[in-house]
């Protein structure tokens, strides 16, 4: 019997359970594209009106940090960049995601124990997963070439975005193999891939931000790839070798490990804790300090890392509008070379404060995690009071923001005080400029504990406004939405400090809505029953 | 002598569900207090209202003397709580949950804790997702009894466990008792219930159907006889109240209603009576009695 007997049957079965969940990942992740290609076909019909969009883009550094660099200002050039490298990120976590539930979640339920008594060898999960996967891969490249050639775009471009796609599924399904063998837990595992892809995507962040002495970043990042494969404006095929040859390396890495370890054991062994618990254990906050502390360091470095590559990205802000002396002359009507490193880092900020939001997101939602888990019940029936134990996840919620904008304002600031020779007087100005989010953020941890208190089924709307947020501030005046859809963003209302004063009152309404958000939340969950599972 | 746990007319509705039906339930303290019934019939349910964590619809509840869902804080300081899916954190050790739940209750007892540990075998430094059920099981039980608590409240606790450990936590509840503590057990195992409660309540649909002592609800039912004799049974077939007769040649078994005994008694001695087996209705008969004629009634 080969490693890889009952491979076929076993793919087929997994297809069974997937169909619909990889249906909606591929069809949402080839629409995406070809719908934006058809927007901008509709909204810059002529080479003038995109020259315009080109020229914002490219002044923009935290546009070409979220969404990739714009190479070309064709229709084509233009989708690449707006659904292309987001997308790659998405497809990234869409292959490490299917991976490890097809391999790890499998063993540690004990499923995979119950299949390998059968006539299967002992590599056939993961090449089950592993075809599921790149067919899901192959699936999406086709549809979306297929779609965009459809909508009246060049074939090889249209080929690249979806060859791009498929390598990116190629290199992160490898990821997500490897991934699945360090650990007996599926948790701890997705935590690994989905960091490496987040770590990928934040390389890449910093890689196009700034100008070309921070490119070599993007190069590192497999999600940066995708961008320099260059889908319509002159095709660097070979990139595509770098995704294969990534996937390639992972999964026979993979599978090295897979033969070396028993069904169910994680390379690295489970070790043991304490017998009794430390000092700290003793209530609901040193409970929920425990459960938060790693991700509360961890996002705040994370984000600490971006605002430093802001930062040393900042100085060449001026470099980039030499070439455009009409945009130039606006910014410096808003105060000269520092109002245009000012309006940089209010931009900049803006990008950190929407991924802060989805930390804090996460860690109110820890609240239902806990509940939906069980492990709500037992805290619940000692002598912790429903809102104290509401409040001990809500406060990394609130304050969690708080450290991770002010971290990332203060090494923002600082690194680029450290190349201008001003340290202390920039890094005030940073931080005060990511403090001001603060207020912003703090409407998503309230939308989510309201929707945690009153519909728990409904929470995943917070992603939506987070979602909606992220669109209407980074993209609503590219794609020419109305001044009112724009409003509907906590995070306009945010002054533009220090480019602009700071005005209060709308921090002072953003904060109000916060508190009455929280304390409906908390209402509504004082009176509702708790979830049995 | 007081009550610990009063229930009256209890009704909670889950959508269109009705998960509990007038459900009354008294527990003295003191007492270990079986609260007996098939999967869905509502002890759960019941459980989740007296802790306060489900609102009830109509009827009375009531804890240690309070209000379950408005003094919920302060009497949770006076109970412990093993649910019967007992989920732990992954990242932190059985050591130190139970530390934390005796904390959040109102104290721990340390060298119970130790004691317990050793009793159950259980492993203190492992990380919460590597115990199996049994070991969580275990981790939440050792949690509760070290507590310093007049009052527990178990959900089918020995649910994974081996009966070795079961005959371990029997032993734990009975010293238990013996100290004054008041127990509400809800199970399914017959067994388990039969060796250590002193009164049982029987629960169906989300009601009552049968509360007592177990010699109470003895006296309800039926006694299973076996007996050999030197003349042709036939008369015993005669006797009002007997049911169920089977005849082997001399051979009879039959069973009576517990009021009719006596006069089976005197039948059955001229008959020339050789051997005689005589045992009342274990806990699984009584209860296979009441769903059954319950079915058969609907």
């Amino acid at each position: 019997m080969s490693t890889f007997t009952g491979t076929g049957k076993l793919t087929r079965f997994i297809l069974r359970r997937e169909r619909l969940r990889l249906g909606v990942w591929v069809s949402i992740l080839a629409l995406v594209p070809i719908a934006t290609a058809n927007a901008f076909i509709g909204l810059y019909p002529d080479e003038a009106s995109r020259q315009g969009l080109a020229a914002t883009v490219a002044s923009s550094p935290a546009l070409t940090s979220l969404l990739g660099p714009l190479y070309d200002s064709s229709i084509g050039g233009l989708t690449t960049w707006r659904s292309g490298t987001l997308g790659a990120f998405i497809v990234a976590l869409m292959a490490v995601l299917t991976m490890i539930r097809h391999t790890r979640e499998e063993e540690e339920t004990g499923r995979r124990e119950l299949l390998g008594s059968t006539v299967l060898g002992r590599n056939a999960p993961l090449a089950a997963a592993l075809t599921v996967t790149v067919g899901a891969g192959v699936v999406l490249g086709a549809i979306l070439t297929a779609g965009l050639v459809g909508v009246g775009l060049p074939l090889e471009g249209s080929l690249a975005f979806g060859l791009g796609f498929l390598g990116v599924t190629v290199a992160f399904a490898g990821v997500g193999a490897l991934a699945a063998q360090f650990t007996e837990a599926a948790s701890t595992a997705r935590g690994l891939a989905v960091g490496a892809a987040g770590f990928a995507f934040l390389l890449r962040m910093g890689g196009d931000s700034g100008g070309e002495s921070l490119e070599w970043m993007s190069w590192l990042s497999p999600i940066g790839w995708f961008s320099r494969l260059r889908p319509f404006a002159g095709e660097e095929w070979w990139v595509l070798a770098l995704w294969v040859f990534l996937g390639a390396t992972t999964i026979l890495a993979a599978i090295a490990i897979a033969s070396r370890r028993d069904v169910g054991a994680g390379a690295f062994p489970p070790r043991p804790g304490p017998a009794d618990a430390g000092a700290g254990l003793g209530s609901a906050l040193g409970l929920a300090w425990r459960l938060h502390r790693g991700s509360v360091f961890a996002w705040t470095a994370g984000l600490a890392v971006l605002g430093g590559v802001y930062g040393g990205a900042a100085d060449s802000v001026g470099d980039m509008l030499e070439g455009n002396p009409q945009l130039r002359e606006i910014f410096e009507q808003l105060g000269g070379e520092q109002g245009l490193t000012d309006a940089f880092f209010s931009a900049a900020v803006g990008i950190i404060a929407i991924v802060t939001s989805a930390y804090a997101i996460r860690a109110i939602l820890r609240l239902q995690v806990e509940e939906e888990g069980l492990r709500a019940e037992p805290i619940l029936a000692t002598a912790t009071p429903r809102v104290g134990w509401a409040w001990s996840h809500l406060l990394f919620g609130i304050l969690g923001p708080v450290l991770i904008l002010a971290v990332a304002g203060l090494v923002s600031g600082a690194t680029y005080g450290a190349i201008t020779g001003d340290v202390a007087g920039q890094a005030a100005r940073v931080l005060g400029a990511a403090v001001v989010q603060v207020p912003a953020v703090w409407v998503l941890s309230g939308t989510a504990m309201a929707l945690y208190g009153l519909a728990p089924s409904r929470t995943g709307l917070s992603w939506g406004v987070l979602v909606l947020s992220l669109i209407l501030g980074q993209l609503g005046q590219i794609l020419q939405f109305p001044q009112w859809t724009l409003n509907l963003s906590p995070f306009s209302h945010v002054p533009l400090f220090p480019a602009e004063g700071l005005e209060v009152l709308p921090l002072a309404i953003l904060v109000a809505i916060s508190a009455v958000l929280v304390g409906v939340g908390l209402a509504a969950f004082r009176r509702r029953d708790v979830a049995s599972g | 002598m007081s009550t610990s746990i009063s229930v009256s007319g209890l009704v909670k509705n889950f959508g269109q569900v009705r998960a509990l039906d007038g459900l009354d339930l008294e527990v003295a303290t003191g007492e270990v207090h079986g609260f007996l019934g098939p999967n869905g019939a509502g002890k759960t349910t019941t459980i989740r209202v007296l802790l306060g964590l489900l609102r009830h619809d109509a009827g009375s509840a009531s804890l240690l003397g309070g209000d379950p869902w408005s003094e919920a804080t302060e009497l949770h300081r006076r109970l412990a709580y093993v649910p019967g899916d007992v989920m732990l954190w992954p990242n932190l050790t059985g050591g130190e949950v139970i530390d934390l739940l005796g904390r959040l209750r109102g104290g721990l007892d340390s060298e119970k804790k130790a004691r317990l540990l050793e009793q159950f075998d259980l492993d203190p430094t492992k990380k919460g997702r590597t115990y199996s059920k049994g070991n969580r099981q275990k981790v939440a039980l050792v949690a509760a009894l070290a507590s310093n608590v007049e009052l527990l409240i178990l959900d089918e606790p020995t649910a994974g466990l081996d009966p070795l450990m079961e005959a371990q936590f029997r032993a734990c509840i009975e010293e238990d008792r013996d100290n004054g503590r008041t127990v509400l057990l809800a199970s399914h195992i017959l067994a388990e219930v039969e060796a250590l409660c002193d009164r049982i309540s029987i629960v169906r649909k989300g009601k009552t159907v049968e509360s007592g002592t177990l010699a109470q609800l003895r006296h309800l039912t039926r006694t299973t006889i076996i007996a050999e004799l030197g003349s042709d049974p036939a008369p015993v077939a005669a006797v009002p109240g007997v049911h169920d007769l089977r005849l082997h040649d001399h051979r009879v078994e039959f069973e009576v209603d517990s009021d009719r005994l006596a006069d089976v008694v005197r039948t059955l001695a001229p008959l020339g009576v050789r051997s005689l087996v005589s045992h009342p209705p274990t806990l699984e008969e009584l209860f296979m009695r009441h769903y059954e004629d319950g079915e058969i009634r609907q």
